[in-house]
């Protein structure tokens, strides 16, 4: 074990719950991070770790298995490319993580602070509840004013540190102008304690010590459970796009040298092989060779480049190497401009107004107004400041929403835990609420509800001779639609020679004839337009014939979107491809309505076609294309393999290749809005009951502590009900 | 009732040390790893000595 107890000594509990002495002993500025996705028992943990320290520079390595992580410190100068190396070597598959996509150490930190307050906060209550059920079981005289004064020294340390969230939250309202749920919270505590304190110091009969830390105690495990929920969907979030750690081919003088993308200038001149994606935007210098576009328009025939074609950050080179000389990097590209549709679009979603939101808006003022006109009504009957403070302040806790600080985050935590099990990943706080009023889905085609990996159309009706030579061609070839003919296996032709030409295709010399595999106009006829996503085999002497390809969709995919319809939804598709293309795929996955040669403006202005007629639609996407759409959505959702732009653009990352767990995620999404609904009545019923005897002044201390506890205890139950049948 | 004074004390330092020992797990990070660390235990590998 490499724990790291702290040096310093802990003699006083005050220094040991300080939150500023949280620095974090064992993380290194310079460690390497590394993704170990496929650990799964002590074996593989102690096969890692031997490895890596077995290194001569490395220092420190330890696994952690509940994020499927390796850290490691390094004495020298180690990539990660040589650790992922060295865990190869004992057959653990790793991947390089970028440790500037990650922020999981500030999280860390905020969720071991919340966790402290929450220790604290349940020892202080405990004491206190013991020492007020010896008050309340009849301890009288000095005996009741020394728990009280007890109890008041164990409770006013324990609420200004553990009370610090509520305050800080109540503060920032006020000052924004505003009521949210903090500030009746607040308002709650300090009046219980301060009158508490009074009646104390007067040997009076009711003190609320134990109300005030109790609440504390319940409002910050609602806190955490939705810290803990949200921290577990961001780190897997950023895990993602740590993943992807961007770099480039420069070259500087004739040498090809691998600098982060990051680092690029304009005027540089980079290097891209055949599969890399295009960093910069820019003009090709040299090489030839086919673009796919699909990631920025969705279309899927290949588009070819060669000296002086202008490229876009985004694309994909299918055949290459081409050597481009960037015009504009980073934040210029037209990658980054799209990425600014997000940022308009977005204004629109920030609009939404969650349930817990809606709760407080009705609820802080209500409260307000209550435990005021309660004061007013004893300060005219009685005449006595005390007695109307009292009953104000004991309105204010029967009424404070212990209950509703844990309604919505109990039942979120359940459905999120559910639904990452089934591979759903709520990035958003409030998307699970959003998710159960869609009625309006929208797909995007290529790369959503197709693979986006073109497979070969009518292989039997291509002759024997032409099938045998353009498998022989193909397997010498790396491109897409190569790589689909050669899966289709058989005997090959013995070609010699064979030769790719960027750009165009491969040829080579069958029977002492040129043959020839490759694009329109190269291999095949000029200027077949209608002929879709295609190839030609040229078997010389005029022989000539075609090979057509379709985009396959995803598995299940029809199924899914039978289910939707099921479910009482509308479901369209929006593409930027071809019109023949789009709709052969929405009659196959059984989409009624399809839009074609869709621009990425035209995809939002569509979504707020829907919305203006008053539906809720959900998206769900992958290219960056898509992403003003994803953005402008009520709600989104991007598959694992979508581009980094286009997942922070989504609510929900779907993990894994099938849209399986989509219908499942909206009914369990509904399932956990009934949830919360009930939640909110049942916490209403509570205070409908307890209210009335706080006005009239006889909520005992007693009285309070069973309302509170007992309406938080029956919302936690109610939300842990399965919510997934 | 004078045992009171003995008995209150008493017990708020055992609430105490429990908290103490609560506060010490969480700051040594022993809550990082659940899963990992209940797999550890069935290793083999230090149960003759410690690790050095």
């Amino acid at each position: 074990m490499t724990a790291v107890p702290d040096p310093r000594p802990m003699a006083c509990p005050g220094c040991a719950v300080a939150p500023m002495d949280m620095a974090a002993p064992e993380a290194q500025p310079d460690d390497i991070l590394l993704s170990l996705p496929e650990i799964h028992c002590h074996n593989c943990i102690r096969d890692a770790e031997t490895a890596l320290l077995a290194r001569d520079d490395v220092a420190a390595a330890r696994v952690n298995l509940t994020l499927k992580r390796a850290y490691v410190t390094p004495v020298g100068n180690v990539t990660a490319d040589a650790l992922v190396e060295t865990l190869a070597g004992v057959g653990v598959v790793a991947h390089p993580l970028d440790p500037t996509a990650l922020q999981s150490k500030a999280t860390e930190a905020a969720g071991r602070a919340l966790l402290m307050r929450l220790a604290v906060a349940g020892f202080a209550a405990m004491n206190v509840m013991l020492l007020s059920v010896a008050v309340w079981s009849g301890a009288t005289d000095a005996t009741r004013d020394m728990f009280h004064w007890i109890s008041a020294a164990i409770a006013l340390p324990a609420v200004a540190f553990c009370g610090q969230p509520f305050f800080a939250g109540a503060w920032r309202a006020l000052r924004a102008g505003r009521l949210s749920m903090d500030v009746p919270i607040a308002l709650a505590i300090l009046l219980a304690l301060g009158t508490s304190l009074w009646e104390t110091a007067l040997s009076g009969h009711h003190a609320f010590f134990d109300a005030a830390i109790t609440l504390c105690f319940f409002l910050l495990a609602g806190r955490y459970l939705e810290f803990r929920t949200r921290a577990a969907a961001r780190s897997a979030a950023e895990e993602l796009t740590a993943l992807e750690v961007p770099r480039a081919t420069r070259i500087v003088g004739g040498v090809p040298l691998d600098i982060p993308v990051a680092e690029l200038a304009v005027g540089d001149v980079i290097l891209v092989r055949a599969g890399g994606r295009i960093p910069v935007d820019g003009v090709v210098r040299e090489g030839t060779a086919e673009l796919d576009r699909s990631m920025l328009t969705g279309e899927t025939i290949p588009v070819p480049a060669s000296d002086g074609s202008a490229v876009a950050a985004g694309e994909t080179v299918l055949s290459g190497p081409l050597t481009i000389e960037a015009t504009a990097v980073g934040r210029d590209t037209a990658l980054h401009r799209l990425a600014d549709l997000v940022a308009v679009a977005e204004a629109g979603r920030a609009r939404y107004n969650p349930l817990a939101d809606k709760a407080a808006a009705l609820y802080a003022p209500g409260v307000h107004i209550l435990a005021v006109l309660a004061w007013a009504g004893w300060m005219l009957w009685t005449g006595d400041m005390r007695v109307a403070l009292n009953i104000a302040a004991a309105v204010l806790i029967i009424t404070c929403p212990c209950a509703l600080g844990l309604a919505v985050p109990a039942v979120t935590t359940a459905a999120s835990g559910a639904l990452f099990r089934r591979g759903v990943l709520i990035k958003n706080a409030t998307a699970l609420e959003r998710l159960a009023e869609v009625d309006t889905v929208v797909f995007d085609k290529t790369g959503t509800l197709t693979e986006g990996v073109p497979q070969v159309l009518g292989w039997d009706d291509v002759p024997d001779d032409a099938r045998r030579v353009a498998l022989a061609l193909a397997r010498g070839s790396t491109h897409p639609l190569s790589v689909a003919i050669a899966a289709q296996g058989g005997d090959a032709a013995e070609v010699t020679d064979i030769r790719e030409m960027p750009g165009f295709g491969t040829e080579g010399l069958w029977r002492g004839a040129r043959v020839r595999l490759g694009r329109t106009g190269w291999a095949g006829p000029e200027g077949d337009s209608d002929a879709g996503l295609c190839t030609w085999v040229d078997l010389g002497a005029g022989q000539v014939f075609r090979i057509r390809f379709a985009d396959t969709l995803r598995p299940g995919v029809a199924e899914t979107v039978a289910a939707l319809v099921d479910a009482g939804l509308q479901v369209e598709m929006m593409s930027g491809d071809r019109e023949a293309a789009v709709t052969a795929t929405a009659r196959a996955a059984g989409i009624a309505v399809a839009h074609a040669g869709c621009l990425p403006e035209d995809k939002v202005a569509r979504i707020e076609a829907l919305q203006a007629q008053g539906r809720r639609v959900l998206m769900v996407g992958d290219g960056l294309n898509d992403t003003g759409a994803l953005a402008a959505a009520d709600v989104s959702l991007s598959p694992a393999s979508a581009l980094d732009a286009a997942r922070v653009a989504s609510d929900m990352v779907l993990l894994g290749t099938r849209f399986d767990a989509l219908p499942e995620a909206l009914r369990c999404a509904r399932a956990a809005r009934r949830r919360i609904t009930e939640n909110f009545r049942i916490a209403t019923i509570y205070n409908i009951v307890a209210v009335p005897l706080a006005v009239v002044g006889l909520a005992t201390p007693l009285i309070a502590a069973l309302a509170m506890s007992t309406s938080s205890i029956t919302v936690s139950l109610n939300a842990m009900r399965g919510i997934w049948r | 009732m004078n045992v009171l004074a003995y008995l209150i004390p008493v017990s708020l330092l055992l609430g105490a040390v429990g908290l103490i020992g609560f506060l010490y797990t969480l700051r040594s990070r022993q809550y990082e790893d659940p899963d990992g660390d209940s797999r550890r235990i069935l290793d083999e590998t230090w149960d003759d000595r410690p690790k050095p």
